[in-house]
Order: C-alpha cells, then structure tokens, then sequence
C-alpha cells in the first residue's frame, strides 16, 4: 500500500523568508503525525502547499500516489483530504449549513438541494459527536462553536487525511481533552491525521511520530516514546529553553490602575464583559488568563478607550479616563500594546521613524507648534532601533518591511517610550520569532520593575504563567478568580478557564 | 430587521399613494406609474451591474463609462448597419469587453478598484466623445410588443405588460439574477467570494476566475442596458449621453442593500418620484425652475444615502484584491 | 504613490508618464489615421500652438492654471483617503461666486477687490466640498457618489441662479455681466498671475504636508485610518477638513479662470476643467508638486485643440481621448511594470 501523503524535498521561498527548505514527510492510513515547531518555523505553509494553497519552488507532494498541483484545492478535497485552517475559513454572515457545503454543494440542477444539505450536516453532527445548530449564523457563534463547524467542514467528504493546523488555540483544556479524543478515534478507524501545535503535551498526548520544523528546516523525527517535553521544546527551539522568566520578586505599590463594575458589548452588540472590577499595583504584572473570547479583547479594548463603555469606570491613579477616545487614555497614563499592530499599531507605509511617533507626532520635542521637528523624530528613531535591535537597514524604511517581530518591537518601544505609569498589553507576542519574543517579555518585567503597572493579557497560558505576579482568570466576560501565581497551577486555572467551579 | 421594515413602509405608502391617486383618476395615474416604470428599469438594471460585481468583492464605478460606451456602440452600428439586432449583440459585447478590462485591473493587476472604475469612464468619455458623428439616425428603436390578455389587465397591463423587449428581457434578468444570487451554488460562492474569499478559495472555489466571469457577466448586462436606453427608450445618442445613471446606479444598490429586489425596488420609488413631480408640474400644482427637474433623482440620492449609507453592511471583501497565500 | 514620500526624486517614477504619454500618442495616432486625418500635421499643430511662441505659452499657462488647483485639489483629497471626483462643481460653484463678486461689488480698490473675489471662490468652492466631507464623515456616505451627484445638482444650481438672478441685463445668453476691471487678475511679463497664484498654492501644500502637523493627521487618515483615531487624530474632522479644503482650492481654480481668462460666468466656460485635475493628479502621482508638469501638458493641449481641428481637421475631443489613455496607461501597471516591481496599494477607501 503508498503512503496517503508523501511528501519530498518541498521548498518554498517567501520575500526574505525561506520558510520550506528541502522539507520531505510520508503518513500512513492510521497515524498520528505531529508537526511541531515555533510560530514562524514553516507548518502552516506546508500543508497550505498540501492543499494546493501555495505553489512549491520544489519538490512534490503525492496523495494517494497522486501528484497534487497548485491551485487545484478541489481535487485535493475531493481525494479525502480535509483541512482545519489556522485561521478559520468560514464566511461570517453565512448559515452553518452553507459554510460546510460551499464548494460541494448538494443541488438539483442548478439549485442548491437545502433540504438535503440541511441533513447532511445533521448527519455529519450526529456521526461526530460534534453538536452544531445547522442554521445558525457562523458570526453568531462563540469561537469554540465556529471551530467545531470548521472541523465538521473538514470531515464532510470520507477524508482519508485531516490536517489540523493548531486546532487547540482557541479551546479551553477539556475541548482539546475532548478533540484528541476524536482524532484519536478517527486515527483508529483509519484516517491519517497531521496535527500541527506548539503545545508540547498535546503533542505528547496523540502523536504517533513528530516532525520538528525550525526556521523552514526540518530538524528531524522523534515520537513521545523516544523523548519528552523538555526534548522537544529544546528540538523546536534549538537550544534549553527557560519555562520560566527570570524576574525578580514584585514590590506592589500603590494602585495604578483601577477598573470598576465595567460592562462592554461585543461587536455583535452582546453583553461580553459583564461587570469587571480589577486593580493593578504599579510594580507588578497582572495576567488575564482565559480561552480566546471570553472577553478579554473587549475588556482591554474598553480599558484603553477603543471601545464603548456600557458601565463602569476606568481609573488612573484615581482619576477617571475618558471613554472611546483612545489618546485621552493615553495622555491619562495607560500605554497600550494593541491586539491588532498591523490595524491600530501601526501605519504600515509610513516609515519606521514616523511610526515610532505616530501618538506624539504634535508634541515638543517632535513639534513646534505646527511645524514638524523632522530632525528630531529621525534622531529619535535611530536611537530607539538601536536601543530595541530593531532590525532594519534603516529607520527610513517602511514599516511595511519589516518582520513581525520587529512590527512588534516598534509598538512596544513606541509605548514604552515615555515615562510610563500604566502598560496594558494585549497578546504581546503573538505570532513573533522567540528572540523578539524573549526580548519583550524582558521589556515587560524592565518595565514593571521602574514601577509601572502592567496588565498582561495573553491567550498563551505558559506566557502568563511565567511573567505575571497575580494572575486573573477570565471566563464568560467575567473574573472568575485571582490567584498568586506562586499558587498558580496549570490545572486548576485550566479548569477555571473552563468556566468550572474549581 | 429595524431599517427592513421602515423600508417597507416607504414601500407600502407609496403603493398607498398611488392607490389613492388610481382611485381618483385611473388614466393619468396609470400614465404616471407606466412613465415611472420606464425610467427605472434602465437604473434598475444599471444597479444590477453593481450588485453582480459587488456581490464578489469588486467595486465598480465604471458603470457610468460602461453604459455610455454601450449606448454608443448599439447607436453607432445600428446606423451603419442598418440593424438594431446588430447593434444590441455588438453593445452587448463592448459592455463585457469593459467588464474584462475592469476584471484585469482589479484581479489580476490589482490596482485600487475606484481608480479602475475611474478609468473606464474617462476612457468612455473620451472615446465616444472624439468617435462621435453628428446627425445619424437608426432604422428604428425596439417596437413596443404589448404582450396579449395580459395588456388588458386595468392598471398592471399598461405599466408591466406595453413595451418593448428590451424592457421585457431587462425585468427578466433582473429577475434572473435575484434567485440565481440566492437560490444556486453560483450564487453561494459568488457570496462566499465577495464575503470572504479565503473562505471560498480553501473550499476549492477559484476566487479570480469567479470573479472575472462575474464582472464580466455584469458588464454585458451593462452593454443591455445601454442598448435599452438608446435603442428603445430613446432612439438617438449624443454625447454624455447617460448623464450620470450609472452613479446613481450605486446609490440604488447601496438602498437596495445588495439585492436585486431591493433595487428594484429602489429604482421604482426614484421613478415614481421624478414621475409624479413631471405630472405636478404638467398639472401645475407645483412650479419647479426646469433646471431642476433633472436633478431631483440625484437630490434623492443623496438624500437617500444619508439616510442608508452608514447603517447597511456592504459585501466584506469588497474593494480588496485578493491576496493567495501563496501572495 | 506612498514611496515617494521620503524617497524623493526616483528617475523610474517620473519616466512611467513619460513613457505613457508618448504611448497614447501614438494609440490616439493611429485612431487619427483611421478616421483619414494626418496625425503627424495634427500633433505638430496642437505643440506648435500651445508651447511654439510667447504668446501661445502664455494661453497654455492661462489654460493650465485651473488645471493645477484641481489637480491639486484631487491630490489633497487622495492624500487623506478621498477620492473628490467634484471638482468640476466646487470650481463651478467658486467660477460663479467669483464673477459675481467681480462684477456686483463695484467702486473697490485693486488691491480689496481682488482679493475680495478670490475669496468668494474659495469659499463657495469649499462649501460644496464640506458637504461631501460632512455626508462622509457623518453619515458614511461614499464622497464618489455625493461628489458626482454634486455636480450635477450644481451645474443645474449655477444655470438657474444665472437664468433668472444673474443674468447681464438685456442679454440673451446665459451668462453674467463681465468682472469690474478692479477685479481683473494682471499679466506679467506676458504671463498670467493666476498661474503664479497656483504654482504658489502647490508650493505651499507640498511643504505643509511634509512639514506640518496637519500635513501629517491628513497623511495618516489616508494612510490608515484606524492608526489615526487611535494616535489621537479625529479622523471624521480630518475627512470634513480634507474635503473643505479640496473644495477650496478647486473653487480658486474656478475664481482665477474668471478673474484671468474668462471676465465672467458662463456654465459652458468650465466645462470639464475639473474631470482633467483627476487625470492630472493620478498623473502627478498625487503629489503636490508632480501634477504641475501634467497640468501645464493638459492645459497645452486644450489651448492648442481648437486650432488643431482648424488646420488638421481632427476634432478637440482628441485631447479627451488622449487623456484618458494616458490615464490608463500611468494607473495601470502596464509601464510601471518595466521599471518597479510594486503593486500599486489602495489610494481610496470602500464604500
Ligand atoms: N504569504 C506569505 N508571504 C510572505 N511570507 C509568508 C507568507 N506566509 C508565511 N510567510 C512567512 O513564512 C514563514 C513561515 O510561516 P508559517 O508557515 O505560517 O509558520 P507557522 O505556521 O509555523 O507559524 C513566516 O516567517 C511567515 O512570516
Ligand atoms: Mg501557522
């Protein structure tokens, strides 16, 4: 019997990036490959290139003994492969139903056949286990419920082969618990499952075989027999990684921050933050633990001004700041480090100079009045790449060229900047290489340790765990605890993220 | 929901109104609305140019240049050939000629979509501006076919069912393209592309080719339109000939929130508008400076956008080139 | 366009209209050729008129100073995320304030009078744009459909007000009585002041975009709108400024074609001057001072057409022909393709 997927020698060249070099993977019918490795190391991209998504430099990918080429996504879909993209690929303002079927539609003639498709993913559903309300609105659905419509989307045709491109990120521990189940169910009747994640225990969990990919180099096969969390983390970063930060202990003073009895609604006008009281000390890390929507966005979004306050109060040093209007809460006090760099962080073809003033642009030394210190903000500019290594020929350059990571270093350096009171910083090293990873997370403790107040909010539990010194626990748009994370422990937040009374 | 209803409650009022006026004088009211029906089918279809290419993700603010050049063309060779089928067929493949054109700047060059749109109505403007001969004429325009029995129906037979084919056709299409929107896998992935095009693509839908066969599809629907209005609604050409129909096309799909019905709709109310106002003005109950007469759909317009712009939701992709992951 | 920002002079973005325009000479050759006329006599004509003696220079500049602010006033817009396709009405509208100005207020100085007029072009030019910018920034409405709706309605506005309030008494025509001499913009040296008046404006808002803080909350908006609102920059007020001040400007164009060329108000006298600026500042690559070459090669051509059409028998919408391929030619990746390997970036929002 072939192989279901063998793939040799892929090699795909991005701008700047080589992110597949000379990349070769087989799977077996019944077998539980993971592929781990750091953001930025080159997972996505592989499989996209198995998905006919993105076009080989070289090599060859082989389903089933048959060549797959670029651009025919449908007959990969139709050889039994199914996909679980990293970022989900449903159309929002479309019905479950329609979002399963797209592409395949059961019709008669030229009409879409409704009655059956309705019965196909009810069917699909039931056979699964995997509950979803065939005509509800993807947009309407908590991300949970949406990730359960994209694997069910994946599992439509018999696959032979299902790719799940970090499935996990936006479930608590008992769905990924109840996901490896049904991967593991799937893999004994038959499917070969490629499984990509950063989380050493799931991989440690399910995998049958793990690919290690570092920086687009495959670096080689282990299995959970042969080595253990340690092992890997150390193959996928390339040298002993520190699990915990080196910081010294915090000493709290005064209340910073204080938020009281906030309520925000979401962009779907739904009550998300349901009455948040929160105090951060200047000198320490607070953590706002919790799975990915459960409010955790609105909540920093309404803290900094970005978005409505239903109720509720934001204070600085025990004055009020404003509400919806960003700057005022900067010139308050709080520094924020948004969610979203590349929309609110960032002017993307301004050049690195320009951005790193882009809040200050009208104020002395950076203007006179109405006239523009250009000098000075260049001085600026290149005295802040130095000091952050942000990597770029020149400050002159434009944002836009730069790495993610470096994008990053221009936000933070930008925020930290000035004499800083309050730092809110929102998933601050989402998707970044783990130099510039490491290097904000020691900005972030530098910056505790002059005094400021920092309130950390990360989806990356083991981020949380390792910088902050009190840790909140958010579920449902509430705080559900907080603990010291001397006695913070990953299962009994896990659980508290769950919603659970621990 | 909330803008649904106070939107069908303008709907019904004018229906009321008009009911009213029927009541009162049967022949002038029928005259009004038949009037009223003309005028805005060529908008509605216009507008239909728009949704077909809105609907997956390309702006077009050509539609202007598209209607003026086809209006051009079935004139032009009408007259040279002495054949208005001639002219309609050759219309009809200008409009989707434009359509490819904007499909290659949008899709595959690109280029920011209002510049492209731009560009086809300074290209309409001046081509048919330096071909223009005066003093042409064609052999004749569509004839009226009223349709049997039906023409007979007191009211509805008069504005549905006493006109040319083009008009017959146009409604048809319009029609057409509401279920085949929402009713078929065309229009699923159509939306899927227009909505979100990652969506599609990794579903096994080619997001460029859907596209470029839309935008296409809606430039040939262009190219109907302006045959409708020079070869049947009007009979002659000059230049600027289309005197910004295809502008207020986009404010009608925009109040018709991207449905052909809704247009439809949208244009019908521009209709009765302007036709009520002309009979007001024949019956001198009101006196409007003739200037202005002209311009009252675009006052609506305006009008009518300020009141629904911010609060419907366009097509989510629209206007952005869509980047594979393999950019 | 946005690389030109710092980078400066780069040879390859200044070579791509270049290049365009002598390709859509050649296309618009070839139609000529076709309809039986000679291109080569038409093309020496129309350069000969417009660029051949003092005086013909002089007719081209004169041509070419409306052109400059309504390039210019599309380039303001472009610069904060606008596309202002209503040139053509703020100029209009800041044609027949001005005229109205120069002709009604009478006994006045030079040196009021001008200034005076001036004035009312602006601001009835910027009037009009503040209602786009309003209906933009307050009711999201789309500034391509009011602007061009806008023109409409005021060219309709203008020919009523001059039919029936400001017609010269005991004309037949529909235009106005003809500005009081005071109001008049002079010669010098055989050269139009109003082009001097323009080439200043385009100085003027090349330096305050790149050296002032406004310059820079207008960039931003048009650059990314979220960032903008985030650092602090109202965006909606940025929007209604941006527009107001295109209006503005555009009006000026419309006040120095009638205090410099025309003497007074006639709707046909206008007509289009405000369509070329967006074939201007696309050409200029909308930059402030960029259109300036594209106006003055437009204007050349329009003063050069009718002579044209007088020797070499091809009609003056030629130059609508040829614009709009040259328009074609410089937008489309076409050319630039030989030279940059970029993809040209959203200039304008959606809807
Ligand atoms: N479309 C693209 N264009 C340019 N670079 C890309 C593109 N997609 C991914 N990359 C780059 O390729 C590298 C690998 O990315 P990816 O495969 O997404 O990593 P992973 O999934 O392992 O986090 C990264 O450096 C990323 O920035
Ligand atoms: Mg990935």
């Amino acid at each position: 019997m072939s192989d279901l997927l063998e793939i040799t020698g892929l090699t795909k060249q991005f701008p700047g990036v080589l992110a597949n070099d000379n990349i070769s993977l087989t799977v077996k019918a019944g077998e539980v490959v993971a592929l781990l490795g750091e953001n930025g190391a080159g997972k996505s991209t592989l499989v996209k290139a198995v998905f006919g998504l993105i076009k080989p430099d070289k090599g060859q990918i082989k389903i089933s003994g048959n060549v797959i080429e670029y651009g025919d996504t449908a007959g990969v879909i139709a050889a039994g492969v199914g996909m679980v993209h990293q970022h989900f690929q449903l159309v929002p303002v479309m019905s479950v139903t329609e979002n399963i079927i797209l592409g395949d539609e059961p019709r008669r003639g030229f009409f879409i056949n409704r009655q059956s498709s309705r019965k196909q993913v009810i069917e699909l559903s039931k056979r699964y286990g995997l509950e979803v309300d065939p005509d509800a609105i993807i947009e309407d659905l908590p991300v949970g419920m949406q990730q359960r419509v994209e694997i069910l989307k994946a599992l439509r045709k018999d696959v032979k082969l299902l790719i799940l491109d970090e499935p996990t990120a936006v479930l608590t521990p008992q769905e990924i618990d109840e996901l490896l189940l049904v991967i593991r169910n799937l893999a004994k009747s038959g499917v070969g499952i490629v499984l990509i994640t950063h989380k050493l225990h799931e991989v440690m969990a399910v995998a049958d075989r793990v690919l290690v990919l570092r920086g687009g180099k495959a670096i080689g096969f282990t299995s959970p027999k042969e080595s253990d969390e340690a092992g890997l983390a150390q193959m996928m970063v390339g040298r002993s990684v520190v699990l915990r930060v080196d910081k010294k202990p915090a000493k709290p003073g005064k209340a910073a921050l204080e938020v009281r009895g906030l309520q925000v609604l979401d962009d779907r006008k739904l009550l998300s933050v349901k009455g948040v009281d929160l105090t951060v000390h200047s000198g320490e890390i607070l953590g706002v633990a919790g799975v990915e929507g459960n409010g955790q966005r609105e909540l920093v979004e309404a803290i900094c001004g970005m978005r409505h306050r239903v109720s509720g109060q934001v204070l600085v040093a025990g004055v009020a700041t404003k509400d919806m209007h960003p700057h005022a809460v900067h010139l308050a006090g709080i520094s924020h480090i948004p969610e979203d760099r590349e929309k609110h962080g960032l002017v993307a073809n301004y050049s690195i100079a320009d951005n790193l003033v882009l809040n200050q642009f009208d104020q002395a030394p950076f203007a006179k009045g109405w006239v523009r210190n250009i000098s000075q903000v260049n001085s600026n500019a290149d005295a802040v790449v130095e000091k952050f290594d942000i990597r770029t020929p020149s400050a002159q350059n434009l944002a836009s060229s730069l790495s993610g990571g470096n994008k990053q270093k221009v936000v933070v350096a930008r925020e930290l900047s000035e004499d800083l009171k309050v730092l809110v910083a929102a998933q601050p090293t989402r998707g970044i290489d783990v130099g510039s990873i490491e290097f904000i997370h020691n900005q972030l403790i530098a910056a505790r340790d002059r005094g400021a107040a920092v309130l950390l909010v990360s989806a990356e539990l083991d981020e949380i765990l390792s910088l902050s010194d009190r840790i909140a626990v958010m579920s449902g748009g509430e705080i559900v605890a907080i603990v010291d994370s001397k006695d913070a422990d990953r299962n009994y937040i896990g659980r508290l993220m769950a919603g659970m009374k621990a | 929901m909330k803008y649904l209803s106070k939107r069908n409650l303008l709907i019904v009022l004018i229906a009321a109104a008009t009911a009213y006026f029927y009541s009162k004088d049967g022949s002038v009211t029928t005259s009004v609305v038949s009037t009223a029906t003309s005028f805005a089918l060529p908008l509605a279809l216009a507008a239909m140019v728009g949704i077909m290419c809105e609907r997956t993700g390309i702006v077009n603010i050509g539609i202007e240049g598209t209607l003026l050049t086809s209006a051009f063309v079935a004139f032009f060779v009408s007259s040279l050939t002495s054949n208005i089928l001639l002219g309609l067929a050759a219309s009809i493949a200008v409009g989707s000629l434009l359509g490819l054109l904007l499909a290659v700047m949008a899709v595959t060059w690109k280029m920011d979509q209002i510049i492209a749109g731009t560009i086809i109505n300074i290209l309409a403007t001046g081509l048919t501006s330096f071909l223009y001969v005066q003093g042409r004429t064609i052999p004749s325009t569509f004839p009226e076919y009223d349709i049997p029995k039906l023409m007979n129906l007191p009211f509805f037979g008069p504005v549905l069912f006493m006109h040319g084919p083009l008009f017959y056709f146009g409604l048809f299409v319009i029609l057409s393209l509401y279920v085949a929107l929402f009713k078929t896998t065309w229009g699923l992935r159509s939306r899927a592309v227009g909505e979100h095009p990652s969506s599609a693509d990794t579903a096994g839908v080619s997001v460029a080719r859907l596209r470029y066969i839309n935008v296409a599809i809606a430039g040939a629907i262009g190219g109907l339109t302006g045959s409708f209005l020079s070869l049947e609604l009007v009979g002659s050409f000059e230049r600027g000939f289309t005197a910004g129909k295809g502008f207020t096309a986009l404010a009608l799909m925009i109040f018709g929130r991207w449905n052909p019905l809704g247009a439809l709709a949208a244009a019908m109310m521009f209709g009765m508008t302007q036709a009520y106002a002309n009979q007001l003005m024949i019956d001198q109950v009101i006196q409007i400076p003739t200037q202005f007469i002209g311009v009252l759909p675009y006052i609506l317009t305006i009008i009518v956008l300020a009141i629904s712009a911010g609060k419907v939701r366009p097509p989510a992709a629209e206007g952005q080139p869509y980047e594979k992951a393999d950019a | 366009m946005s690389d030109t920002k710092k980078k400066g002079f780069d040879l390859g973005n200044w070579m791509i209209p270049i290049i365009a325009v002598a390709i859509a000479m050649f296309i618009a050759g070839i139609m000529m050729k076709l309809q039986g006329a000679d291109p080569i006599s038409a093309y020496k004509t129309l350069f000969t008129t417009s660029f051949g003696s003092v005086a013909g220079f002089s007719a081209t500049l004169g041509k070419a100073t409306p052109l400059v602010l309504s390039g210019l006033a599309v380039t303001i817009g472009l610069r904060a995320g606008l596309f202002n396709i209503g040139a053509q009405g703020q100029l209009i509208s800041g044609a027949l304030a001005t005229a109205w100005a120069g002709y009604a207020l009478t006994g006045l100085p030079a040196f009021i009078h001008l200034p005076i007029a001036l004035a009312f072009g602006i601001f009835f030019g910027g009037f009009v744009g503040y209602i786009a910018g309003a209906l933009k920034a307050y009711r999201g409405v789309h500034e391509v459909i009011t602007t061009i709706m806008l023109n409409s309605i005021i060219m309709a506005l203008s020919d009523y007000l001059v039919v029936y309030h400001f017609r010269e008494p005991g004309q037949l025509l529909t235009r106005t009585s003809e500005i009081q001499k005071s109001a008049r913009l002079p010669f010098i040296f055989s050269l139009p002041l109003g082009f001097f008046i323009a080439i200043a404006c385009a100085v003027l808002a090349w330096w305050i975009m790149t050296n002032t803080t406004s310059g820079f909350r207008f960039e931003t908006v048009g650059r990314n709108k979220f960032a903008a609102w985030y650092a602090g920059i109202s965006v909606k007020r940025t929007l209604v400024m941006a527009m107001m001040i295109s209006g503005g400007i555009a009006g000026l164009g419309g006040a120095v074609e009638t205090l410099g060329v025309t003497y007074r108000f006639e709707p046909a006298f206008n007509a289009g001057l405000g369509f070329d600026g967006i074939t201007i500042a696309l050409l200029g690559r909308a930059h402030p001072l960029g259109i300036i070459p594209g106006a003055i090669l437009i204007g050349g051509m329009r003063a050069g057409a009718s002579n044209m059409q007088f020797v070499a028998g091809v009609a003056t919408e030629l130059v609508d022909l040829l614009m709009a391929l040259i328009l074609f030619l410089v937008t489309a990746p076409l050319v630039t393709r030989f030279f940059k390997n970029t993809t040209s970036k959203s200039v304008t929002g959606g809807w």
